[in-house]
């Protein structure tokens, strides 16, 4: 495998990661990295690589299985949205200080937007908190040469290295040359006992904290990562100082806008540690320093003189939401003293983003309204958090919170005359991530409550990948499947029903039923189980098509467009007097739900002509 | 490598109608012809049928983002994404676009209009309609009078990237080409 490709800079990372010779790697899906350990895996499989490849039940296993593969001198990996970073922290903090053996390196994928996250969080806080150093880069190809530096990095000082990709890195592609795959067969796995290190008790952790700070005093003044000038050729009392995205579009802008002559242009490739030379050299030379960085001011703030600085602090640069290449123009333009032809880009919402036709988890929702009508609904994250255009979400706090804050609302409620219902829904990949604990606790505590549990037997939202009930890994190799209803019961749940959405009027009775005893006598669990739609048909599995139609019952009250939303309901409004509801056969899935929706009972199926 | 071609577009759609694979159809036909090429594409909760844009840059570019005023032209799937896409557009660019017979189309450049969704339909795959768009916008880019507003690939470069760089089955490439030939033949049926 060689030549120029066309790659995702997710692709273009796993890519560095087996150039270099990675030899474990270990991540859970989450937009936007999700695609970095899949691409590991199928270069695994073309290349023949011998490494270990999975994704693990959460952040927090994925780093401590990574990380304990480096203290074996393996290089190893590993990858995850920056909220999975929050998971992930306890370990990563703590790894710090211990150090490395192997090269290690995190790769946490920011958010800056937010596109498809709850949190515009900025990871290389993180790292500043935890004292590791992070990588910025500014594109796919930026990124791939990357990992051979964090490596290298993490090999010289024996710390971890967090690599900070955003999205418009891990979500754009761009033609990059392969490479070789490492010879890494040569090095073999050992383990040095050293409880000194590897169990530190606080006592030497005194000492390791001390190595720390040695360490990164060291790392910022470490040749390879250090800024680079972009426009050397330019002489002016003016600095851009810009890292990752934000930098790729300063270059490009200032010269479209005619100043690149006019302004330095830097880019930090490390914004923590910052180089300490160059700190001194940009506030000794410059009058004006503008910083250009997502999502917070963390080069900023390592700025020990900040009069002459421009960006988050002084209010020039905006805190909230993505720089944008209109957003940096402007930012540019002011900055240079020019004007600029200022385009802003409107905030149009655009089209909501819906459940798919078809889809199982309309079906669990319309069945839980039917069943608590004045219920509160706490849900959790994943493509279900959708249901909220069902008006049968309430609340999403992050991973696993629709147990917790399910019981939150009961023990909120408990001495209140008629406490309402509480339903929570939670998808199968997320229950095993953060559910658990969660369910233990509200067995524990008799909290009482419905949870539906909504296993569609794949991680949807992030491009289905398999969860641990699957029975096979992510080069597609088998592996154990765990049962989820043992493990419920293994919970201490003694309620645990299963049913099938696509019965809709089976799983409407099933869902009064469980949440009678939810409300009466603790924690009800009910397994609402039917395959994504669109992960059976990325597999090429088909099920039985329902040809449904729209009968002249149709009286176009609306009903199932409001309570059902399938994207493939077409309301009929223009003309007052002949409202109607009719089905668009491009987008309809044939499930055959909607013809136990209607009250009129107006869909039927179509007879075969 | 140095190229003269510089040429930025905008593809938007909406989640399901195969934005993605028109983006990286370009993508591959500008590495065949060996020119540098960067994309940058929408993910995650907007792939259920949210607004999807993806900017593509074809030439030397350092930002994976087209800005605002400099696209040379834009492909749109779905027609109300006009209202929020079109401040993309550089004054004098153009767009073709899949819209209904009835529907009028108001864009700062020029504007080409097809009816994808019927097409599509009446070929009996209501997903080619992504294609057919191409095809057309393959079509009209012929017809430009001055090069440096024409697409940088022609028919036969998209031909070549469904045979060669497309792991897809035959079959498939065939029925692709098919679709993006509906396209292409519809200015002059
Ligand atoms: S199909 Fe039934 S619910 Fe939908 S608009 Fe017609 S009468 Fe109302
Ligand atoms: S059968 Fe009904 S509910 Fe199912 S996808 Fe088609 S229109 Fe939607």
């Amino acid at each position: 495998m060689s030549g120029r490709r066309l790659l995702l800079g997710n692709e273009a990372m796993a890519r560095g990661l087996v150039e270099n010779g990675c030899r474990m790697a270990t991540s859970y899906p989450g937009t936007p990295a999700s695609e970095i350990l899949s691409a590991v895996a199928q270069f695994k499989l073309a290349e023949k690589l011998t490494m270990h490849v999975q994704w693990a039940v959460n952040e927090k296993i994925a780093l401590e299985i990574a990380y304990a593969g480096c203290m074996t001198g393996l290089r190893t990996a590993v990858s995850m949205k920056q909220v999975g970073l929050n998971v992930a922290s306890d370990p990563f903090m703590s790894a710090a200080y211990m150090g490395v053996k192997g090269g290690f390196i995190l790769i946490s994928a920011d958010d800056p937007g937010p596109h498809s996250s709850q949190t515009e969080q900025d990871s290389r806080m993180v790292a500043m908190t935890a004292k590791v150093p992070v990588l910025d880069p500014d594109s796919p190809r930026q990124a791939k040469e990357m990992i051979g530096a964090a490596y290298a990095l993490s090999e010289a000082f024996r710390t971890p290295v967090m690599l900070r990709p955003t999205t418009r890195v891990c979500h754009s592609r761009q033609d990059i040359e392969l490479l070789p795959v490492a010879a890494a067969a040569g090095i073999e796995a050992k383990f040095d006992r050293d409880p000194a290190r590897w169990a530190a008790t606080p006592k030497f952790r005194h000492k390791l904290h001390l190595e720390l700070e040695e360490k990164l005093a060291a790392i910022a003044a470490y040749a390879p990562t250090a800024p680079v000038r972009l426009n050397p050729e330019a002489s002016a009392r003016k600095a851009v100082v810009a890292a990752g995205v934000a930098a790729a579009h300063a270059r490009e802008i200032l010269q479209e806008l005619g100043i690149w002559k006019k302004v330095a242009l830097y880019q930090v490739r490390q914004p923590f540690p910052l180089h300490i030379a160059f700190i001194e050299h940009l506030l000794g030379a410059y009058r004006d320093i503008l910083v250009l960085e997502e999502t917070a001011g963390v080069i900023e703030m390592q700025l020990a003189d900040r009069r002459r600085v421009k960006g988050k602090q002084s209010g020039t640069v905006p805190r909230v939401g993505e720089l944008t290449p209109e957003r940096i123009q402007a930012l540019l333009g002011d900055f240079a003293g020019i004007r600029t032809r200022t385009v802003t880009v409107a905030g149009a919402p655009g089209r909501r983003p819906t459940l798919c036709a078809g889809c199982p988890h309309r079906a669990s929702f319309f069945a839980i309204k039917k069943a608590a009508p004045r219920g509160i609904y706490t849900s959790d994250i994943g493509c279900y958090t959708l249901g909220m255009n069902l008006g049968a979400v309430d609340t999403v706090l992050c991973m696993g919170a629709a147990i917790t804050q399910a019981a939150g609302f009961y023990h909120a409620f408990r001495r209140a005359k008629k406490p309402p219902d509480i339903v929570a829904t939670i998808g199968d990949s997320t229950f095993f991530h953060a559910g658990i604990p969660a369910l233990i606790d509200a067995v524990v505590q008799r909290v009482k409550f419905t949870l539906v549990i909504l296993d569609n037997r794949t991680t949807g939202m992030t491009g289905n990948q398999p969860t641990p009930a699957s029975g096979f890994g992510v080069c597609g190799e088998p592996l154990e499947a765990v049962d989820l209803e043992s493990l419920v019961r293994g919970c201490g749940v003694t309620y645990c029903r299963t049913g099938d959405p696509y019965q809709l009027k089976d799983f409407i009775a099933l869902t009064k039923e469980a949440v009678a005893h939810g409300r009466e006598n603790g924690p009800a669990v009910l397994i609402s189980r039917h395959p994504c739609i669109l992960d059976r048909a990325r597999k090429g599995e088909r099920s039985a098509f329902v040809a449904v139609e729209v009968s002249d019952r149709c009286n176009g009250c609306g009903f199932c467009i409001k309570n059902f939303e399938c994207p493939a309901l077409i309301h009929h409004t223009e003309d007052k007097d002949h409202r109607r509801t009719t089905i668009d056969s491009a987008l309809c899935a044939g499930c055959g739900v909607c013809l136990q929706v209607c009250p009129r009972g107006a869909f039927r199926t179509k007879k075969m002509r | 490598m140095t190229s003269s071609v510089r040429q930025q577009l905008l593809i938007s759609g909406v989640g399901g109608q195969g934005v993605l694979f028109v983006t990286r159809l370009l993508a591959e036909a500008a590495i065949a012809k060996g020119l540098p090429v960067f994309t940058c594409e929408t993910h995650g909760m907007a792939q259920r049928g949210g607004t999807v844009v993806s900017h593509l840059k074809v030439g030397d570019y350092h930002s994976p983002l087209v800005r605002a005023g400099q696209a040379d032209g834009l492909l749109v799937l779905k027609s109300e994404n006009l209202d929020q896409h079109s401040v993309f557009l550089k004054p004098g660019g153009w767009v073709v676009v899949n819209a209904g017979r009835n529907e009028t189309v108001s864009v700062p450049g020029t504007a080409f209009a097809l009816d994808a969704d019927r097409l599509a339909r009446d070929a009996g795959n209501a997903k080619s309609l992504n294609l057919i768009v191409l095809g057309y916008a393959l079509s009209v880019s012929e017809r430009m009078k001055t090069s440096r507003s024409r697409l940088f690939c022609t028919l036969a470069d998209v031909e070549d990237v469904l045979k060669n760089s497309f792991k897809s089955k035959d079959t498939q490439a065939a029925a692709f080409l098919a679709a993006v030939k509906i396209g292409y033949s519809a200015l002059t049926a």
